[in-house]
């Protein structure tokens, strides 16, 4: 499946050269035939984390203070873990800026 | 310079001090006079009552006078009334509407300065730092020259400092006096204590926040938005800005776009940010809008269906405690795991070393751009997370120093910003069969104090 994957508010630092925009393939996770964001995540976490991977994920979750968006919505409010992705869809991973 | 001059320095400071306290003054005087005028009594009408009547039947009506502006308003203000979305309505709520600045930082000085440019009616400003913003105020409180820059951009409207640090304890009796608040601190502490008290007493929160060259901006507790907890119910493990480094025109960014955001609620024209949140990256000029972010949360433990957070609780909520609680702990602590004393070095003994000529490597493992900013002289950088890959070089390359000054000098030193970061690189050193590699205690911090006071002090 083609998404996109942005990263941003520092989390791009864990991706190697600091890419903020990836355009990936991602495989369906086994015995499934769609992509889940719990899917997407792990492939996330293989594939692409290059550094501190507890600065990106918790357990099956992104780590508290990390905004998931797909296409501009909160991953929340399109199903958590159990969203399905869609061909083409953009997926937003934003850590939460606290300075001043 | 004798007794003469340091009481004419007194009496200086006295007229300067008193000048300001009359601008003061004035300044509430003519707000006012303002007032006065925005609902002083009407002229006699020269309209027939019976003509009035059928106009205000054709939807048609009569100037009031107590809906106009004075005439210094009007001239100060008259491009933004000059707009139809705004117009004279959008300026009267204005007026009447109270804004208090939390932080006198980068955002918030951007912040306050529009607000009091445009006209709301009251400002205050709070923030416990005294840090310098414009030279003549170096010293002086940050609330001081933050308000001082607000009068002198629009001297009609009242401009209050609050010279303290926020805190649970102090904050519900200063938040409850405005009606709009603005986040411009700078500490996830401050974001969930400010945010909390907002919730409670239901008061609009302006956030922004930046980190280098990043912000964000979004509007929560406003028309039924979530609040900072419903977002983010656990405190993340964040960076801290200042050993991120900041451009003052990111926070600038951001701030203007906190006033008009404030703007918009006190006039309730657009559509404020609630519920959206907005990301600028500055190295690549892109504004990004997540026009859905998550919705006010039901079981949110402050502004949920369900609350079960009172005054009483807030105001003994710790939350610095709170902040620091998932703090990431990746890093080695050095605390955890202290190096013996004969492994450790300081500032002064390490001078000492130096005056002596002494053959020895100093390694300095922060970050390429700090070394670059001021560095010891002949000291070598190596940042600590290559460290570990130079290894086997560094040994090839100290096995000479080793030869030459072998007796009781270790020929091998680390210093770091503050002492913690050459603590776990003469750990690494430790492991890999290096035992004579010692940090210098304090690092560069402590060796601008101790040894060195014409270091430059970036941090």
């Amino acid at each position: 499946m083609h998404l996109t994957l942005e990263f941003g508010g520092g989390l791009e630092l864990l991706l190697e050269n600091s890419t903020k925009v990836h355009k990936v393939e991602v495989p369906p996770q086994d015995g499934e035939n769609m992509v889940t964001m719990k899917g997407l995540l792990s492939w996330v976490k293989a594939n692409l984390i290059k550094e501190r991977p507890e600065m990106f994920v918790k357990g099956d979750s992104v780590r508290p203070g990390v905004l998931a968006l797909i296409n501009d919505c909160d991953w929340e409010l399109c199903g958590g873990l159990d969203a399905e992705l869609e061909e083409k869809d953009v997926v937003v991973f934003i850590s939460t800026l606290h300075g001043g | 310079m004798g007794a003469g001059g340091e009481r004419t320095e007194a009496i200086m400071r006295e007229i300067a001090s008193l000048r300001a306290k009359r601008d003061e003054l004035d300044s509430r005087i003519r707000f006012f006079e303002a007032q006065l005028r925005v609902g002083g009594a009407s002229p006699p009408s020269t309209l027939p009552p019976s003509l009035s009547t059928k106009l205000d039947a054709m939807g048609v009506h009569a100037a009031a006078a107590s809906g106009g502006l004075s005439p210094d308003m009007v001239r100060r203000y008259s491009r933004q009334l000059l707009l139809p979305e705004f117009g004279v309505q959008g300026q009267r709520r204005l007026s009447r509407s109270s804004v208090l600045v939390v932080g006198a930082g980068g955002l918030g000085s951007a912040v306050a300065l529009y607000l009091a440019a445009c006209g709301v009616g009251s400002l205050g400003i709070a923030d416990g730092e005294n840090i310098m913003h414009v030279e003549a105020y170096v010293g002086q409180p940050k609330v001081k020259s933050a308000s001082a820059a607000c009068r002198a951009i629009n001297s009609s409207i009242k401009v209050f400092d609050h010279h303290l640090k926020l805190k649970s304890k102090n904050a519900v009796s200063i938040v409850r006096q405005y009606d709009i608040v603005v986040d411009a601190t700078n500490s996830i502490a401050s974001r969930y204590m400010l945010s909390d008290c907002c919730a409670l007493l239901h008061k609009p929160l302006i956030s922004g926040s930046t980190i280098g060259l990043k912000g964000q901006l979004t509007v929560y507790n406003h028309n039924g938005g979530p609040c900072y907890r419903c977002l983010f119910p656990n405190p993340a493990a964040c960076q801290s800005s200042s050993d991120n480094g900041i451009l003052g025109v990111v926070p600038g960014v951001i701030g203007c776009l906190q006033a008009l955001e404030v703007i918009k609620v006190a006039t309730r024209v657009g559509e404020p940010l609630s519920g959206r949140m907005l990301h600028f990256d500055a190295l690549s000029s892109r504004f990004k809008t997540a026009n859905k972010i998550h919705q006010k949360s039901s079981t949110c433990t402050v502004c949920g269906s369900n609350p079960n957070f009172t005054q009483d609780d807030f105001m003994m909520f710790d939350y610095d405690s709170f902040a620091q609680s998932t703090k990431s702990s990746n890093k080695p602590t050095p605390s955890l795991n202290p190096l013996p004393k004969n492994a450790r070095v300081t500032c002064r003994e390490y001078k000492r070393l130096l005056d002596s000529g002494r053959a020895h490597l100093l390694l300095d493992v922060r970050p390429v751009h700090h070394f670059q900013i001021a560095s010891i002289a002949n000291s070598v950088n190596i940042p600590l997370h290559e460290l570990k890959e130079k290894l086997t070089r560094l040994r090839d390359a100290l096995s000479e120093v080793a030869d030459v000054s072998h007796g009781k000098h270790r020929p091998l030193y680390f210093i770091s910003q503050r002492g913690d970061d050459s603590q776990v690189a003469v750990h690494i050193l430790r492991e890999n069969g290096f035992p004579y590699a010692s940090d210098i205690v304090g690092g560069l911090e402590s060796w601008a104090q101790e040894a060195d006071p014409g270091f430059p002090v970036y941090w």
